[in-house]
């Protein structure tokens, strides 16, 4: 599918935004293998503002970027014309220590934003482990990270919001208070809506102390069951850890428990985390390895949500999953909250090469691949769950769709995104119901 | 539809004592908990289960009627004040609490179901369900959801959306849809559910909430300390936060609100300028630890006398004081207009020196509780309706006391909700682009805008003409709103 730069040319961009901030797309700009027509960079939310009601006018496809580390997520786009980076929004607007809140443009990175903040002994609660990430781009793919289990996801910490609307209507929601229950909560709808409702220009975030220390308190699991159950020891305790998490590899198997605070509350509680712990296997110290997804192109990540306490049955079922079909997957996963992910390796290269003789045909662990994900998500919905595909092959992608059925949200969902988009131009095809 | 033949219909959805048509009997739901808008419903109707609400709505989607949801009534800002020719759907009767499931966390309840057995009905596991406005003995959970009710431990706990996971709810075309992950997190989509709390009955009505429970903590300590006015405690305040303590409640009453509640519920508070509640829970270490620190900031900042609660009914009774101050009022005064703003909590102290500025010039006694942590003032404006233009001028002062905290960069409303009385304040906070983006969503959810119209948005904006021939839309026929 090619791109249409129908009447625009780069000089149209460039009289918005400068002639040095508006670019042709190279390959690495690509999105699912389809390559957008522009860049272009606003620098402040006026030009943004322009640029989205010239693309409005023209009929552009227009897909915003921040940092760009999760532009593998959703469908492939139905069309892709003009990529919108915040790069050159990326700015602290205000930070009150005194009140701890932040306000913030949607461009800046999330690392630059906590070194800031540091200096007031202070921190925004959200650890999503892509680095480069921005504000912008965690908000609109509601990306998380460890420390969710205590403080929430980004959902649970925005407290303001402004956004440029496909039109060009720039238009603001919340505030910068923490308590505010003034007009609709626009700020969560935005969270996880993946720029397909309007670009998020900045945003206002609640903040909390930073911990002064930290201990981490592991025990090795012997089976799927000690690491429900040991999951579970913690969840209904009294302590208040920061991470409860999960690393289940070939040769590592851990449940770590992540305390942070005040040194004499962080001792005590690694104490209590240690003596609840140690029923379940042995008592290691200090932190995992990374089990992070590979990056190898072939590799399928996917994302199960399920209730906490099916941590034992999510194991299960995702290690029958695989071995049945000659699979080992790599899992970890914010134990404490429901959230696994399994990354799926890809297969043999020789056999691909062999095999691969048309453009449609199907490697056997592609295939693999598939079976694999149709029966978890099969499982996992049934059981008021999701399985949603993080990254793929756009082959892949094509055979699996990326966020699993909607049910009775669709037609709501259509609704909403008709109101703030009727055009249709923000990252056409990428969301939900191939909103 | 005819009246008659609306009684009928409803009747045959409900049976007979679910339909209330009798003017008489029809006057006790002519307002919420804030008494000075009320208005006669067409119907009042009682539902049992969710199909019985989905019946009802369609039928009013059907017909074009405006209906108005109502859980215990208890709200403040005229969320459930019914509207003109419209029906008020009372969810009183759906009050039951259908699972509780411990090992994830959550209890699944009916949303006439009051807040505070949601708690009762986990304590024996060690649980308790946070979000604890004032109102918790009273007030229902899907009011509490429509509002997101805040509550004392607010600023470390979150508020009602916090703990929200999930929801069946009836949008306005009778249809029905589950928003929200319920025990399973990360639902993919839109934050429909996040959208939907706080959105004041105007997007549908929830008829199953997943509420998330909280396992109690270890250790709880609270503390009274008494100071000479709202400046020195406010300094303590700041104190304490800078120290990078994140209390579990921190409230402050100034001198007019202790003397009312000292006489209505005799907490024996002492008799002071200001007082500070804070309270501290968590692992007990820490508490220990953060709780020494907060005495010593106490007494850095002058506090002539500090109480520290013993034992669980010490600390039941200096919340008890906290908790009764608006219903204290009308021991020292006829009448109040309560207020609920807020503001940085920096900008605390300005304000509070501006909003007795505003009393004194206009001769009316303004008294103060508010939660010191988040900046959510409650001004309580003292009048007495016998005096002709009191009222008046109670708003008018209230009036200027919103318009300041604006100016402060605050909010018009911190928990009440905005509903009807706040409304003609909302172009003061937001533009008119951010109304009509707030209308954007409003019309995804009830394109025929007859989920509680009237609220909220001043002067709202219909979604779009319908085809067909021309029928005057129900909004337009009570004058509400004009067609542009």
């Amino acid at each position: 599918m090619e791109t249409r730069t129908k009447n625009v040319s780069l000089e149209d961009l460039q009289e918005i935004v400068g002639a040095e901030h508006a670019r042709e797309a190279t390959p690495d700009d690509a999105v699912d293998g389809i390559e957008p027509a522009f860049i272009a960079e606003p620098g402040s939310v006026e030009e943004a503002s322009e640029l989205l009601r010239f693309a409005s006018g023209e009929g552009l496809a227009v897909a915003p970027r921040g940092g760009g580390t999760k532009v593998s997520l959703g469908n492939p786009p139905r069309e892709l014309d003009l990529i919108l980076s915040t790069a050159r929004m990326n700015e602290v607007v205000e930070h009150v220590p005194g009140d701890q809140v932040v306000r913030v443009q949607a461009g800046m990175r999330l690392q630059d934003l906590q070194e800031r903040l540091a200096g007031s002994d202070q921190m925004l609660g959200i650890d999503p482990p892509e680095e480069g990430a921005t504000i912008g781009g965690i908000v609109a793919a509601n990306s998380t990270g460890p420390r969710r289990y205590r403080y929430g996801t980004i959902r649970d910490l925005i407290i303001g919001i402004r956004v440029v609307l496909a039109d060009g209507t720039v238009a603001k929601a919340g505030g910068k208070v923490v308590k505010n229950v003034a007009g609709y909560d626009l700020s969560k709808l935005f969270t996880g809506s993946l720029g397909t409702l309007g670009v998020i220009a900045e945003c206002n975030f609640r903040l909390h102390p930073r911990p002064e220390a930290a201990r981490t308190v592991a025990v090795e699991l012997e089976s799927t069951l000690a690491a429900g159950q040991a999951a579970q020891a913690i969840l209904h305790s009294q302590l208040v850890p920061s991470a409860v998490e999960l690393h289940w590899g070939e040769e590592t198997r851990l449940l770590t428990v992540l305390i942070e605070g005040i040194p004499p509350a962080v001792e005590a509680q690694a104490e209590t985390a240690s003596y609840l712990l140690r029923g379940f296997g042995e008592l290691m110290d200090g932190e995992a390895g990374s089990l992070a997804p590979s990056g190898a192109g072939d590799e399928v990540a996917i994302k199960i949500s399920a209730p906490p306490a099916e941590l034992t049955g999510i194991l299960d079922s995702t290690l029958g999953a695989c071995s049945r079909r000659g699979l080992t997957p790599r899992i970890t996963g914010h134990a404490g909250v429901g959230v696994t992910y399994v990354a799926l390796p890809g297969g043999d290269e020789e056999v691909a090469a062999t095999e691969d003789e048309g453009t449609n045909a199907t490697t056997p662990s592609e295939e693999a691949q598939v079976q694999v994900v149709e029966e978890l998500r099969e499982i996992w919905s049934r059981r008021g769950g999701s399985v949603v595909v993080r990254e793929a092959s756009p082959s892949f992608k094509k055979r699996v769709e990326v966020w699993g059925p909607l049910g009775s949200r669709l037609e709501l969902s259509r609704r909403v995104k008709e109101k703030f988009d009727p055009r249709g131009i923000l990252n056409p095809g990428r969301f939900v119901g191939g909103i | 539809m005819e009246r008659g033949r609306l009684i009928r219909t409803m009747q045959a959805i409900l049976g007979p004592e679910g339909v209330i048509s009798e003017r008489e009997e029809l006057r006790s739901y002519e307002c919420d908990g804030l008494m000075n808008y009320r208005v006669i419903p067409e119907l009042v109707v009682l539902p049992e289960t969710a199909e019985q609400v989905q019946k009802i709505v369609r039928v009013c989607y059907d017909e074009g009627i405006p209906f108005v949801a109502r859980g215990s009534g208890t709200g403040l800002s005229g969320g459930a004040l019914p509207v003109e020719a419209g029906i008020l759907i009372v969810l009183s009767r759906m009050r039951r609490i259908l699972e509780v499931d411990i090992p994830n966390q959550r209890v699944v309840v009916e949303p006439g179901v009051i807040n505070m057995w949601v708690s009762n009905e986990v304590a024996d596991d060690g649980y308790y369900y946070a979000p604890d406005p004032a109102s918790q003995i009273v007030s229902s959970i899907g009011g509490n959801l429509a509002e997101n009710s805040g509550g004392v431990h607010c600023l470390k706990y979150g508020f009602t959306t916090n703990h929200v996971m999930g929801a069946e709810v009836v949008l306005p075309d009778g249809s029905m849809v589950n928003i929200g992950g319920g025990k399973a997190p990360d639902a993919p989509g839109y934050e429909l559910l996040g959208a939907f709390v706080g959105s004041e009955g105007t997007l549908g009505i929830a008829t199953k909430i997943t509420l998330r429970i909280v396992r109690k903590p270890e250790s709880v300590r609270t503390l009274l300390a008494a100071f000479k006015d709202t400046e020195e405690a406010g300094g303590a305040v700041s104190g304490i936060i800078g120290a990078g303590i994140v209390p579990a409640a921190i409230e402050m009453m100034d001198a007019l609100c202790i003397e009312a509640v000292e006489t209505a519920v005799h907490p024996g508070f002492p008799q002071v300028g200001a007082i500070l509640i804070v309270e501290l829970d968590g692992p007990a270490a820490e508490v220990e630890n953060q709780f020494e620190q907060t005495l010593k900031t106490c007494e850095e900042n002058n506090a002539s006398e500090i109480r520290v609660a013993e034992d669980d009914t010490e600390r039941a009774l200096f919340w008890k004081g906290r908790k009764a101050a608006f219903a204290a009022m009308g021991r020292i005064s006829n009448d109040y207009y309560v207020q609920d703003s807020v503001v940085p909590r920096t900008e605390l102290g300005t304000v509070l020196k501006k909003i007795s500025e505003i009393g004194e010039q206009h001769g009316m006694r303004v008294a103060n509780v508010f939660h010191a942590g988040d900046g959510n003032l409650h001004p309580l404006v003292l009048y007495d309706n016998n005096i002709p233009g009191e009222a008046e001028k109670a708003e008018e002062v209230a009036g200027e006391i919103v318009l300041t905290c604006l100016e402060h960069g605050g909010s018009l409303t911190g928990e009440h909700g905005i509903g009807v009385d706040k409304m003609k304040y909302m172009p003061k906070m937001f533009s008119e682009e951010d109304l009509n983006t707030f209308q954007l969503l409003r019309c995804a959810f009830d394109p025929h805008q007859i989920c509680n119209p009237g609220k909220i948005l001043p002067t709202p904006r219909l979604c779009g003409e319908r085809p067909g021939p021309f029928r005057m839309h129900p909004v337009q026929k009570a004058g509400l709103a004009e067609n542009f």
